[in-house]
């Protein structure tokens, strides 16, 4: 479980969290929505670790991890996979050696056990035999699945998430998002999934929450979210660029 | 009064002044994590000879060319000073002894500072601004260990490596000269070479290379870790680890003339 309380973030002049509270429960997909900018992807990365709030705790498993050293705060980070907006595959490196780094690096293992499992997550994410290219000769629905590979390598026990469709195509969101839900059913992982694409997130989230100017203003499942009084839920939700939410 | 342009002065000098401090300690903190996760990140070998064959193979012609033609300079500016004054026969070893003390590994570090510090900095700062180093760190890989180690110890190592070959082609490089523009024999070129040949300057040479090295890998990790924004904030960190490598390699160039042969070889 994942238990953020009270997170403030500012970055520059602009108050980016203002005391965000957010549950996490195991096993559970949780959809952050929000707008471009309103802090998702800060509070993601807050979750791994890789920003310091300001104020506020954030516990996995009971644990802090706000103030941890970065050694323990490794061994948090290794629980967890994550799936960049850009995918942030290491160019210098082939599709193979991205998505194996992690088991070279961590576990002990020999190189024809780390090829068998790197071959075994590409495979999940319908890429087999792609080992020996490059990232960049792969198109960015490729890139965004062998990044899911990389990030599925440790058999993690939480997948951050990073607008895992954004920049796609509708076919190749819609197979993004398929192959998102089938390996949450098949692996029971807990997933945080941050997104403004309503139609993914409809098709992912068991909850969806929906952070606006760095508070959390909802948190429903997706039919509660459908049928959302909040004003400022529902314009987002509808897409329209009149009501509460000014468009600029 | 905030307006008044002296007050303006001040406080423009004062702000750039604590950020200048900032930054020392912003790098002096670099090279403590460097000294931290030495043992660690060397502990992936193949990394560390990786990054010494981009260092020495990729650098290779540019110091061949660079040192040829320097030798070869100081070849021609030596005979032109020589002339009247002193013998020619003491040529072979004032090309070698201005070669191996300040030549060979000066411009191997200002050469290097363009060619490494540069590369260093660009690929860093690409990933840093393409989230790949936040990736390295959300997977638990520590990115000094992973990325700053191997490219700091490559190239203290290959930076003395790499001048010896300096040494060698830009003493040829005068002996090109010597004897095809001159008119030197061969055998008073490389008996002069061998009359005043000192172990204790070739020595000084690989002392200041090995601090060139630390300080072009340093840079240039130092500032690809520091790159903000996109295709302009990689330019940017380029620029400033270049210029910053090549500045403190003439100034550690000072310090370390100073420290070695007023102290360490003054006998």
């Amino acid at each position: 479980m994942i238990r953020v309380r009270g997170l403030r973030k500012r970055l520059g002049a602009k108050q980016v969290l203002d005391g965000v509270d957010l549950d996490i429960q195991a096993g559970e997909t949780v959809v952050v929505m929000g707008r471009s900018g309103s802090g998702k992807s800060v509070l993601l990365k807050h979750i791994i670790g890789l920003m310091t709030p300001d104020e506020g705790s954030i516990e996995v498993e009971e644990q802090e991890i706000v103030g941890m050293g970065e050694r323990d705060l490794d061994s948090v980070r290794r629980r967890f996979g994550m799936l960049f907006q850009s995918a942030a595959l290491f160019d210098s490196l082939t599709v193979g050696d991205n998505v194996g780094l992690g088991l070279r690096e961590h576990l002990r293992l020999d190189d024809t056990e780390v090829r068998r499992r790197v071959a075994e997550r590409l495979e999940w994410v319908g890429l087999a035999g792609v080992e020996a290219m490059k990232p960049a000769s792969l198109s960015g629905g490729m890139r965004k699945r062998v990044g899911l590979a990389r990030a599925l390598a440790m058999d993690p026990q939480y997948i951050l998430y990073d607008e895992p469709t954004t920049g796609l195509d509708p076919i190749m969101a819609d197979a993004i998002d398929q192959l998102i839900r089938s390996l949450q059913k098949r692996l029971g992982v807990t997933s945080v999934v941050v997104t403004h694409d309503m139609t993914s997130a409809y098709k992912m989230a068991d909850r969806m929450v929906m952070l606006h100017e760095g508070k959390m203003v909802f948190s429903g499942t997706p039919d509660e979210t459908r049928a959302a009084t909040n004003a400022v839920v529902r314009q987002f939700v509808q897409g329209s660029s009149t009501g509460p939410i000014r468009p600029l | 009064m905030d307006d008044f342009l002296p007050v303006r002065g001040v406080r423009y000098v004062r702000t750039r002044a604590l950020d200048g401090v900032a930054e020392v300690g912003r790098v002096a903190i670099l090279m403590r994590d460097f000294a931290r996760f030495l043992v660690p990140g060397l502990s992936s070998f193949g990394r560390v000879i990786q990054q010494m064959g981009t260092i020495g193979v990729g650098s290779l012609w540019l110091v061949v060319v660079v040192s040829l033609f320097t030798g070869a300079v100081a070849a021609v500016q030596a005979a032109y000073q020589f002339t009247s004054v002193v013998p020619m026969r003491y040529l072979g070893s004032v090309v070698l002894r201005s070669v191996i003390i300040e030549l060979g590994p000066v411009l191997t570090g200002l050469v290097l500072s363009g060619r490494v510090g540069s590369s260093i900095a660009a690929e860093l700062g690409t990933m840093k601004v393409t989230e790949q180093i936040d990736a390295l760190r959300a997977m638990a890989i520590h990115p000094i260990r992973y990325l700053v180690v191997p490219r700091v110890f490559a190239a203290i190592v290959m930076l003395p490596v790499m001048t010896v070959l300096s040494d060698a082609i830009a003493v040829f490089g005068g002996y090109v000269v010597a004897v095809t523009s001159i008119g030197m024999s061969s055998h008073t070129y490389t008996q002069s070479l061998k009359d005043f040949f000192l172990v204790k300057d070739l020595l000084s040479g690989l002392i200041k290379a090995f601090f060139f090295g630390g300080i072009i890998g340093v840079m240039g990790c130092y500032y690809g870790f520091a790159t903000e924004g996109g295709a302009e904030g990689v330019g940017l960190a380029t620029t400033r680890a270049v210029v910053a490598s090549c500045v403190l390699v003439l100034i550690s160039d000072y310090v370390l003339a100073n420290v070695l042969f007023r102290f360490i070889f003054a006998k």
